[in-house]
């Protein structure tokens, strides 16, 4: 079984600072980190190979140089070996160009190693997209399960899984033929700390880095911002809703206030049914 | 060519034979786009003896509804929609063609633009059009600030979007409005496909349903810890609310993802909705600024979230909170009008 995950480095939302003067990020208060559902795509890809008893775990990613630093996260939470395509082509990529070059990078590793099956994050917390997952298993021809809650069977002789997709109120079961691509959720597993032999090996690793020229049958109009259907066309400040009233007073004038204004709306004060 | 791409569709969600509320909701944003461009709307419905749905998408607005009714397309997967809307749109060609942001809203749109090699804006929550240049105008919160980017999509069709849920506006339904039902043939067969759907199970135990709240209280990081963060619990059980939370608090641990407000959770519209402890980035504000009365209590009286509020009060959650409680309880005692629970 040879899994591969796709992780992306993406700033801490929790900690990152915005401007107020200018409206935008503060980039240097926003620190790299593994994009947590990825963190937990590659272990998922550890438990899968530890229910099997052996599995070798690749991680890719697109970034600059130093996003190898979520390879060796990556690494820490059990990956065997890690890739980072890296090439000035690649920058400026919307999800279209983005699952191109991946797909382009996963096929050069399945030359080596056959891919059994893909995992991926539901989405990156910087860009909140969920696209590039389903757009890398288009490209390849495989199955993508999105919004994966748990992987309850791993067939490898009838090469089927087994899998729970979330959806509204519940969930669905689906058995879908490997290869295929699998986005997860959070809810999927919680991150083991990870054995001190996988820090040692994380804190040496040197994942393989690609260029664009180490990538196959690659059309460089496919990449980067070049290959982007999308633009930014402006950036605008929301309009104002309406609202902004501020009561006054002290505190428990304020509330008296409110439990008036309340009181007028009862009709809104309904409580919830407990259908 | 890309004169060739005209009008504007919109994928028909159903699940159970029911069509989803953003769906409706898109055929309303998706009329407006249309009489701009001066083209036909039109609905995409797929699924297994779902035909008789057609009349509903054509009384919340469409000219045009195609239809593939077929047993394979019987309960969602990526591979039969994505292939039988794929087919359509080499077809039909249409201009603009929007989804739904729900979970297989999102993921057949990701697999159709890759295929169409096109692009797609995730998550829109404004829509509009540059009726000179063709040009669809989808704008959503931007990363990393309060501010919104309008993502364009000018060399490629069809322009495509997914929109979040309840953002939009449906229209009344009409039930004189007159439209066309085009039913295409299919030729995927169930033994082609990779993926099967072995069973559905609901979760009919679940309690938190925020969508259907009449009344949400929501809490902040400013709460400060989860110990505070029991006050939202108490007051939501004081008054019968829901408890929501900020994505800073879901993913601090104290609370549940089903219970987050906004871009990444849900957008809600309750009737009232407690803003506490909350700054009010717009990620958050997204997913509740629709809601009918909006209390806002927060320390910083720059906090951008007294912007949305119908009632701010500035002041220490820890203070004001328990006080609240109390006036609850005390007016319930009273058995006045104000008693509910």
């Amino acid at each position: 079984m040879h899994i591969v995950v796709c992780v992306k480095q993406v700033p801490d939302t929790k900690i990152i600072k915005i401007n107020p003067k200018t409206n935008t990020l503060d980039r240097r208060s926003a620190p790299a980190i593994l994009n947590p559902y990825d963190a937990h795509a590659v272990q998922e890809a550890v438990k899968i190979t530890k229910a099997i008893g052996k599995g070798t775990i690749s991680v890719l990613s697109m970034g600059p140089p130093q996003a190898e630093a979520v390879i060796k996260k990556s690494i820490e939470i059990g990956a065997d070996r890690g890739f980072l395509i890296s090439d000035r082509a690649f920058a400026g990529a919307d999800t279209l160009a983005t699952s191109y070059a991946l797909s382009k990078a996963l096929e050069r590793i399945s030359k080596d190693m056959p891919v059994d099956l893909i995992l991926c994050g539901k989405h990156a917390i910087d860009g909140d997209t969920g696209q590039v997952g389903p757009g890398i298993a288009r490209r390849l021809d495989i199955p993508p399960v999105t919004n994966v809650i748990e992987v309850a069977e791993v067939n490898e002789s009838e090469k089927t899984i087994l899998i729970k997709r979330k959806i509204t109120n519940g969930y669905e079961l689906i058995q879908a033929q490997i290869p295929c691509l699998l986005t997860v959720e959070k809810e999927i597993n919680s991150i083991e700390y990870s054995p001190m032999p996988n820090m040692i090996k994380a804190a040496r690793y040197e994942p393989v880095i690609w260029s664009v020229n180490d990538l196959e049958a690659v059309d460089r109009t496919q990449l980067g911002l070049k290959g982007s259907p999308t633009i930014v066309g402006k950036m605008f400040t929301p309009p104002k809703p309406e609202g902004g009233k501020r009561l006054e007073g002290n505190a428990d004038e304020q509330i008296q206030q409110l439990m008036e204004l309340l009181n007028d709306k009862k009709e809104l004060l309904q409580p919830n049914s407990n259908k | 060519m890309m004169d060739e791409y005209r009008g504007v569709w919109v994928f028909i969600e159903q699940n159970d034979g029911k069509i989803e509320g953003v769906s409706l909701e898109l055929l309303g944003a998706g009329r407006k786009l249309a009489d701009k461009l001066e083209v036909p709307l039109s609905g995409v419905l797929l699924g297994y003896e779902i035909k008789s749905l057609s009349r509903e998408v054509i009384t919340y607005g469409a000219d045009q509804v195609y239809v593939i009714d077929h047993e394979v397309m019987k309960d969602y997967r990526t591979e039969s929609y994505m292939k039988a809307v794929i087919n359509l749109a080499e077809k039909y060609k249409p201009e603009i063609f929007l989804y739904g942001a729900t979970s297989n809203g999102k993921d057949l749109a990701s697999a159709v633009a890759t295929d169409l090699s096109t692009g797609l804006t995730a998550d829109t929550t404004m829509l509009d059009v540059e009726v000179e240049k063709r040009l669809l105008e989808a704008s959503r919160p931007a990363f990393g600030g309060n501010i919104m980017a309008t993502i364009l999509c000018k060399k490629h069709r069809p322009q495509m979007a997914t929109v979040r849920p309840k953002v939009m506006k449906a229209m009344e339904p009409n039930p004189d409005r007159h439209g066309e039902v085009i039913e295409e043939p299919i030729t995927l067969r169930e033994d082609d496909m990779r993926t099967k759907v072995i069973k559905i199970v609901k979760d009919v135990t679940k309690k938190v349903n925020l969508a259907e709240a009449h009344v949400v209280v929501a809490g902040g990081k400013g709460m400060g810890d989860l110990q505070n963060f029991q006050l939202i619990h108490e007051l939501a059980d004081t008054i019968g609310a829901t408890v929501g939370g900020t994505r800073d608090v879901v993913e601090a641990g104290w609370l549940p993802h089903e219970q987050q407000v906004g871009q990444t959770g849900e957008t809600i519209t309750p009737k009232i909705y407690f803003a506490i402890g909350i700054s009010g980035a717009i990620q958050h504000v997204v997913g509740m600024k629709n809601s009918e009365f909006i209390i806002a209590i927060n320390k910083d009286p720059q906090a951008p979230i007294f912007d949305v509020a119908t009632c701010g009060i500035v002041g220490d959650a820890l203070e004001i909170v328990p006080k609240l409680i109390k006036e609850f309880k005390e007016a319930r005692e009273r058995g006045g009008e104000m008693s509910y629970v």
